[in-house]
């Protein structure tokens, strides 16, 4: 898009311009505005309580994620055996089966997602104050990732539900859920509204203060 | 100081979500993309006939999630015990005693939410389709659907049945029914939805209340 001419000489920002944005369908408003005139949602130069949320969550995330990884995710009962099987449990089990591509799968989504996402919003959160060495772009490149990639951490509870709904065969097989499916669905749920907090304007806010 | 008196008028104005840089805002050729100058987000596309395509894929994927939860989703067979499930079933199973939270939480997740989205976006942008005027409310929908956008997980849930017929074929022979095609069918058009679908563009054409 074009932002040259028509007294638009380099890129300024709503914020420096004195104007508010909505940040859901992009309308200009004049400052002070509080309500969109377009989408009717609420606007605001800057999200201010925007961090404060994003530490809530993120805390509220990694506390629910402790008890997903220490009680078992799977209770399976057949007629020979009683077994638990936790999240790094059921990954290893499917290495043991040599099932090595979906083992990948649940390691990366629900090990390596939710802690690298941890970090990545903490790192966001904090860099927001100081200097960084990360370029805004990638950043930025982060927030997005951060955002785009969350979601795909729930791949082991629907794991989870399905086996159970699955194998209810009496007394032959059965397999039911553990305390940590739930706990790991709302630690997922809890980082997904970080991710969500975060207002990414806040990244370029630095740029302008160098 | 930036010397705000010069400024075009702020309805031709677009700010960028992401990073709040302003663009003024200019008819694109057809088939093109304007990407913020400075982060380099998408904010407008000029599809010819998105709207249209947006609303036909949206009611195909309303027949197929009727389909995808009533048909058998998945049959199970070990040493002739069987056990068919559809995805209704599959919700029913945690709805007793201690799974109950689990059971909402999926329902939400691959059904409720996706479903709602389809339907707040079909009411939001059908009428443009015949190029009459929104609806009253449509402006609700439609932010109610993008704010749902992250919580329909179908696509995910597919995922998660790969991973558990793998972990159960060892135990038992698994064989797919109907519902399973719908549900991959849904997942495809889903996709392809979100990928045509822009949301500054949309909240542009309910501006001008014609098909854009």
């Amino acid at each position: 898009m074009e932002s040259t001419g028509h007294g638009l000489q380099r890129l300024i920002t709503a914020r420096e311009a004195g104007l508010i944005a909505c940040t859901r369908c992009g309308q200009v408003h004049a400052g002070g505005a509080v309500r969109c005139k377009r989408c009717h949602g609420p606007v605001e130069s800057r999200d201010t309580k925007s961090l404060q949320k994003v530490w809530a969550w993120l805390i509220a995330g990694i506390i629910a994620f402790i008890p997903a990884n220490i009680y078992p995710m799977l209770i399976t009962n057949t007629l020979v055996e009683h077994s638990e099987s936790t999240i790094i449990g059921g990954a290893v089990q499917l290495v043991e089966h040599h099932n090595y591509g979906i083992a990948a799968i649940v390691f990366v989504a629900s090990i390596m997602i939710p802690i690298g996402k941890f970090f990545a919003i903490a790192y966001l959160a904090i860099s927001v104050h100081r200097r960084q060495i990360l370029k805004m772009h990638q950043r930025h490149k982060l927030y997005d990732v951060v955002e785009f990639i969350g979601r795909w951490s729930m791949i082991d509870v629907f794991v989870v539900a399905i086996l159970s709904a699955l194998v209810q065969l009496g007394g032959v097989a059965t397999i039911n859920p553990g305390v940590a499916a739930l706990s790991f669905a709302l630690s997922v749920v809890f980082t997904m509204l970080s991710a969500l907090a975060f207002d990414p304007r806040l990244i370029w806010d630095a740029d302008r203060t160098d | 100081m930036i010397d705000t008196t010069t400024l075009p008028p702020l309805d031709d104005l677009i700010a960028c979500p992401h990073c709040d840089t302003i663009h003024l805002e200019q008819d694109l050729p057809e088939g093109t993309k304007a990407y913020c100058s400075r982060c380099g987000v998408l904010l407008l596309t000029s599809e010819p006939q998105a709207i249209v395509r947006l609303v036909s894929l949206a009611s195909a994927a309303v027949v197929l999630m009727m389909a995808a939860i009533s048909f058998p989703f998945l049959d199970l067979d070990v040493s002739g015990q069987h056990n068919a499930t559809s995805v209704i079933s599959a919700i029913m199973v945690f709805s007793s005693g201690k799974g109950i939270p689990l059971a909402i939480a999926v329902a939400l997740f691959i059904v409720v939410l996706p479903l709602a989205r389809l339907l707040a976006l079909i009411y939001a942008i059908g009428p443009l389709v015949r190029g009459s005027k929104p609806h009253r409310s449509a402006r609700v929908a439609f932010a109610l659907t993008e704010q749902l956008r992250p919580w329909a997980m179908a696509e995910i849930f597919m995922v998660g049945v790969t991973v558990a017929l793998v972990k159960v074929a060892g135990l038992a022979t698994v064989t797919v029914g109907p519902a399973f095609w719908a549900f991959v069918a849904l997942v495809v058009i889903t996709i392809f939805n979100d990928q045509i679908m822009n949301r500054y563009s949309i909240w542009k054409a309910l501006d001008t209340g014609f098909n854009a």
